[in-house]
């Protein structure tokens, strides 16, 4: 009975994804945010290793590989240098009604759900189960993109959603191919360095990294 | 082997590493001119080989050319050249008019060089996956052109467009990340299941609910790089914000890429699911806007939004016929991808030379070109007069032959079509119109500026409406075959 079990480990990783995008949501000091998001990517790592342990899916090792690198180690420490250099590590946000936040999180959880059943129910991965959480990631993320206005946390919720889509190639199909998992890698450092110098051009330019100054562009 | 593809992609990526190196030098701008005609003279040859030995796939299967996207390539890699041609004396000007220095010289002709080269992985590549990540690393290279000269509005500018494209591309990964799960099951999982050639085969037994949904993903994510409504917000801050050749690619080239994208994507929806579910939601989006953007036209004060509210009008339009189909249909959206991109990237040139000459981009504040620069108030003329439609140019051939089409298979949508056309040629002419004739406040330039790329476009797209050669007409159809 080998594999109801890793089904279970890796419901119970699923589950711990969704409860971090929630925390992510919610969480307003910007230091605790990149915790959380590298803590989610440890969970992303763990659950990529159960579906390749239980598989036999070997490239997924690399794939466990390239996310632990990625998302656990380097990301984390560029973001962690970067509100460092910023002198923004102790920033706190004032999010207004965390209540309504996470009522519109949970609508959006049941919607992913109701979206993923029919995909769900035809894949064939003992990972079937966790697509619907797979996508409440990524639209949790979404949604603490849109509801920051510093730019720091976008762009957390930004690499979040990056994990969500992740969570959900394992779930949907076993992962995608490497090629194509390493050129999305790439793509993602090479925006992480974009948004690197854009950091410091915006408050070169505003003193500030809060993106409310930059609403001047508009339809009159 | 074929060398002339591996030196359609190798010469713009070695130029944006020359460029890197040496992109600030007084002769930094020449090497850009020459890196793209390197690059074109390779597209024509590539082109001239696909015409006379047929389809070509290559390097274990990852490259794959036919007609469709040859014809994309060659006219990427046409008005990127043009495009470096006009490049040179407006980079000059702004570099004296100290909006540059030696620094974001170099940055914008290196990230020049590799945006081209994205943008031509994403034509020739047969894997979907590598062509999701060639698009955004299209608009990685791009962000920090449009914020090139660091004013707070191009910040802004270049902030939307990293945010809004890039969460709209990580929809696209998502619908080819459910594209994939459903053709595993068919082609087994590894490196085959999300090459095009092969998936094109298997279509018809794809899993339709997947495919459909994938299709609504894939739509979003890509239709925000074609500037669909409502998923164009980025687009005219950034055509506004940034500086003027990064106007003239983006509306010329990557919204072209973009759609090409969606419609590889169509190819594959249409063959599993035997309804026209893909044509339905291109047309409601495509007639959305096509509307939206007309009646936003007249609102505008800034010429290059204009201009860039211009080009989601146009590529709604294209969005439409492709989403009709059908061969005349596929042939006018073809035919329109072509002259639009052309006359586009040449309203843009004589827009920035009009806007250094006037000091502005804002429309009330530029007059009378036509007394201190007559070509380039005639070509700011004779390219609105094309984008609008006016008969002999080939926007008109094109238009028409969509319209007519409309009539015959969406009777519905032509009144909206039509209200929405008159309404664009209303609001664009009656704001040029001032801008060319009457008195003028322009001053003198250092450097005189570059107008053959201009009339060279405007000339093509004349020619076009009078007379399509026959080989041409031959290569639209048979592209037009491939859509379906």
């Amino acid at each position: 009975m080998n594999l109801p079990l890793t089904s279970q480990i890796i419901n119970l990783l699923a589950a711990i994804m969704l409860l971090l995008s929630f925390a992510m949501l919610t969480q307003r000091r910007i230091l605790s945010l990149i915790n959380l998001f590298a803590l989610q990517g440890l969970t992303l790592t763990l659950s990529t290793l159960v579906v390749a342990w239980s598989t036999g899916q070997d490239h997924l090792y690399y794939s466990a590989a390239l996310t632990f690198a990625l998302k656990v180690l380097i990301l984390p420490w560029v973001l962690h240098r970067l509100i460092r250099k910023l002198s923004v590590k102790w920033d706190v946000e004032t999010l207004i009604n965390i209540p309504t936040t996470m009522l519109v999180g949970i609508v959006l959880v049941i919607l992913a759900f109701n979206v993923a059943l029919p995909i769900s129910q035809l894949a064939g991965t003992i990972t079937k189960s966790t697509l619907g959480i797979a996508l409440a990631c990524v639209l949790l993320a979404f949604l603490t993109m849109i509801t920051r206005s510093k730019a720091v946390p976008q762009v957390i919720g930004f690499l979040a959603m990056e994990n969500g889509l992740f969570f959900a190639a394992t779930s949907a199909t076993y992962g995608m191919p490497m090629v194509v998992e390493f050129g999305i890698a790439l793509d993602v450092m090479v925006g992480m360095v974009i948004l690197g110098v854009f950091f410091f051009q915006i408050r070169e330019r505003f003193d500030s990294l809060d993106i409310r100054h930059l609403e001047k562009l508009k339809e009159e | 082997m074929n060398w002339q593809l591996y030196l359609v992609l190798g010469t713009p990526l070695l130029g944006g590493a020359l460029l890197a190196l040496w992109g600030h030098k007084s002769w930094a701008a020449s090497l850009n001119i020459a890196m793209s005609i390197a690059t074109f003279i390779a597209a024509a040859a590539l082109t001239a080989h696909i015409i006379s030995e047929g389809p070509l796939i290559t390097a274990n299967e990852q490259f794959f050319v036919d007609s469709l996207n040859v014809f994309l390539v060659a006219l990427t890699a046409f008005v990127s050249m043009t495009t470096s041609l006009f490049s040179r004396p407006y980079m000059r000007v702004e570099h004296a008019h100290g909006k540059l220095n030696d620094n974001r010289l170099r940055l914008f002709h290196s990230m020049y060089q590799l945006f081209v080269f994205t943008m031509l992985l994403v034509l020739l590549t047969n894997n979907l996956g590598i062509l999701w990540v060639a698009l955004e690393a299209a608009t990685l290279t791009t962000v920090l052109l449009v914020s090139l000269y660091r004013t707070p509005a191009s910040l802004e500018a270049a902030w939307k467009y990293f945010i809004l494209c890039g969460v709209g591309i990580a929809q696209a990964l998502f619908g080819t990340i459910l594209l994939y799960s459903a053709s595993e099951k068919v082609l087994g999982s590894g490196g085959g299941a999300l090459l095009w050639t092969h998936l094109e085969t298997v279509a018809g037994s794809l899993e339709p609910t997947v495919m459909s949904l994938a299709f609504v993903f894939l739509l979003v994510g890509y239709g925000t790089k074609v500037g669909l409504v409502p998923l164009h917000n980025w687009l005219p801050d950034a055509h506004a914000e940034g500086p003027t050749p990064v106007s003239a690619v983006l509306s010329g080239l990557l919204l072209n890429v973009a759609l090409y994208a969606l419609l590889r994507c169509k190819v594959l929806v249409d063959g599993a699911l035997q309804a026209p579910f893909a044509s339905h939601l291109m047309m409601g989006f495509g007639l959305l806007s096509v509307v939206v953007a007309a009646f936003f036209l007249s609102r505008q004060k800034d010429i290059k939004r204009m201009f860039a509210y211009s080009s989601v009008e146009h590529m709604g339009l294209i969005t439409f016929a492709f989403g009709m189909g059908g061969p005349v249909a596929n042939f006018a959206g073809l035919l329109h991808m072509t002259v639009h991109s052309l006359t586009k990237s040449a309203i843009f040139f004589a827009v920035g030379h009009a806007a250094q000459k006037a000091g502005t981009q804002i429309m009330d504040d530029i007059r009378g070109l036509m007394k201190i620069s007559p070509t380039v108030g005639w070509g700011l003329m004779l390219g609105s007069v094309a984008i609008l439609g006016l008969p002999p140019f080939g926007v008109f051939a094109s238009e028409f032959l969509i319209l007519t089409s409309a009539m015959r298979q969406q009777p519905w949508a032509t009144p909206f079509l039509l209200i929405a056309l008159g309404v664009a040629f209303a609001a664009v002419f009656s704001k040029v119109q001032p801008m060319v004739f009457g008195e003028t406040n322009a001053r003198r330039l250092p450097h005189p500026p570059a107008l053959i790329p201009v009339f060279a476009h405007l000339a093509i797209v004349l020619a076009l409406g009078f007379y399509i050669p026959p080989y041409l007409v031959d290569w639209y159809h048979e592209a037009a075959k491939l859509i379906g």
